[in-house]
């Protein structure tokens, strides 16, 4: 366990804490998340999730008061060193949030609008086909590309969310609630597409939903606020044993339903 | 108590394994004695009881199924939930064993039994007694109960030994005997199955308790 940043991790977190001016929102965090493989994050509210989460891609720096201590190491490079660009660890690590947020723009343009600014010289035409293809949308939308964004479902504007972030071409996906804001076929395509994009992608998320932890991923961290209120993570595994034979009685009363 | 509801019926569950297993307990006896008397009628009203127990069976695998649809039950529940459905199946079983036994004794018809039936009562007295203790340490998982009970399953052997070996007796002196002594070493053989059977049910309930699945005791079952 302790061979540093063996290649099977995607990232690593060392004595990791987040914290909000005095108050430490989440404490001591250390996990390796596997590549290429799907990673749940799940806990009671007010645990730490989401700020995990997005420390994982520094969207945490957009909260002034908040600052980060320990490392964390994509291919052994840490996140938040000296010279170490945020938008760059972005393009590394994508993010597709609760609800889907499609820019007002076509769905053409929700693809090649980052790639464009990304400097993207290849063949545009087929880097979005390629992208809304591996999204799973793109029999749904290739005869409206066009077409405004917004006039897709609130599935199909996810999946285009997810479109719009693989386009980058990112190590990581970083997915906080992704299908909390859809209906279940919706969702039940969302975690679909999530084992399609295992396939390439190493995708961490947060869910509420400890079915859908259960279904899509192939480990589990529990989290858990201390005495201090401080969020950590508790118990991490293999998501057959956090959800058929838990170590931690906390993470047993939490999946079992008999938290608090 | 967040889980309320879903404790009750988890009680309720536990409370008809429990009636299950007693009906079992009293068919296996019920079999064993009617035979012992050779009462036929009781035999056959063994017979008809076991439509009961299948009926049972499929009652509570039915509410396992529906809470596990409804509650989305995980680990320690999940597995007391799977394990329920396995024991349910075992107690079935052990109830076909009685009946096997009570198809036996109407088998025989008007002839004599071989020889007065001592072991074989015996037998069924200490597998009933394993089946009721093992219930209980399910229902309140009884880790130790549950890891004791099947070492008793040697003593269960040991009778079914000393009755196999005194029917061969039976059968050298008079090879005449064969059919007889036949149908008492099945009711025999049964009777060891219905021991085999409670160590299945103590290694569900280790399971239950501690997620570890063990085998457990010298039986082969």
């Amino acid at each position: 366990m302790q061979n540093n940043q063996t290649p099977e991790y995607a990232i690593e977190t060392k004595d990791l804490s987040i914290h909000y001016g005095s108050f430490v929102a989440v404490s001591n965090v250390n996990i390796k998340v596997e590549r290429l493989k799907i990673t749940a994050i799940i806990g009671p509210s007010g645990c730490g999730k989401s700020t995990l989460l997005r420390a994982f891609n520094r969207m945490n720096d957009f909260v002034p008061s908040s600052h980060v201590t320990g490392e964390i190491l994509l291919h052994g490079q840490n996140l938040y060193g000296k010279n170490v660009d945020p938008v760059q660890v972005r393009r590394k690590i994508g993010m597709v949030f609760q609800k889907p947020n499609p820019f007002p723009k076509s769905i053409y343009e929700n693809i090649s609008w980052g790639a464009k600014i990304n400097g993207f010289k290849g063949n545009m035409d087929d880097l979005v086909e390629q992208s809304l293809r591996s999204a799973a949308l793109w029999d749904e939308v290739k005869d409206k590309l066009k077409k405004s964004a917004y006039e897709l479902s609130g599935g199909q504007q996810q999946r285009l969310c997810i479109a719009r972030t693989i386009a980058i071409q990112p190590d990581i996906i970083l997915m906080d609630e992704p299908a909390s804001a859809l209906d279940p076929i919706s969702t039940l395509r969302i975690e679909e597409l999530m084992q399609e994009l295992k396939k390439n992608y190493t995708i961490i998320i947060v869910t509420h939903n400890m079915q859908q932890a259960a279904r899509v991923s192939d480990y589990t961290a529990m989290m858990m606020i201390d005495d201090k209120r401080s969020g950590g993570v508790i118990e991490f595994d293999d998501t057959k044993k956090i959800f058929t034979r838990p170590k931690d009685k906390r993470t047993e009363d939490y999946v079992t339903g008999r938290f608090g | 108590m967040i889980r309320k509801t879903f404790e009750n019926e988890i009680q309720q569950v536990k409370d008809e394994v429990l009636l299950l297993g007693s009906m079992v307990e009293h068919a296996i006896i019920g079999a064993v004695e009617a035979l012992k008397k050779r009462d036929l009628k009781a035999s056959e009203k063994i017979i008809i009881e076991d439509k009961e127990v299948n009926k049972k069976r499929f009652a509570i695998e039915n509410q396992l199924m529906i809470l596990i649809a409804t509650q989305q039950p995980m680990a320690h529940d999940l597995r007391l939930l799977a394990s329920t459905m396995e024991i349910i199946s075992e107690l079935e079983r052990m109830g076909d064993y009685a009946k096997g036994i009570a198809n036996i004794n109407l088998l025989m018809g008007e002839e004599k039994l071989l020889k007065p039936l001592i072991d074989v009562p015996r037998m069924a007295e200490k597998g009933v007694s394993m089946l009721h203790r093992a219930l209980t340490a399910f229902v309140n998982e009884d880790v130790e109960a549950a890891h004791a009970i099947p070492l008793e399953d040697d003593e269960v052997d040991e009778l079914y030994t000393q009755v196999y070996h005194e029917l061969m007796m039976f059968v050298i002196q008079d090879p005449k005997s064969i059919e007889r002594a036949n149908w008492l070493l099945w009711v025999a053989h049964n009777l060891e199955r219905v021991a085999d059977r409670v160590t299945n049910i103590c290694e569900r309930t280790i399971f239950i308790a501690t997620g570890e699945f063990s085998e457990i005791g010298s039986s082969d079952g």
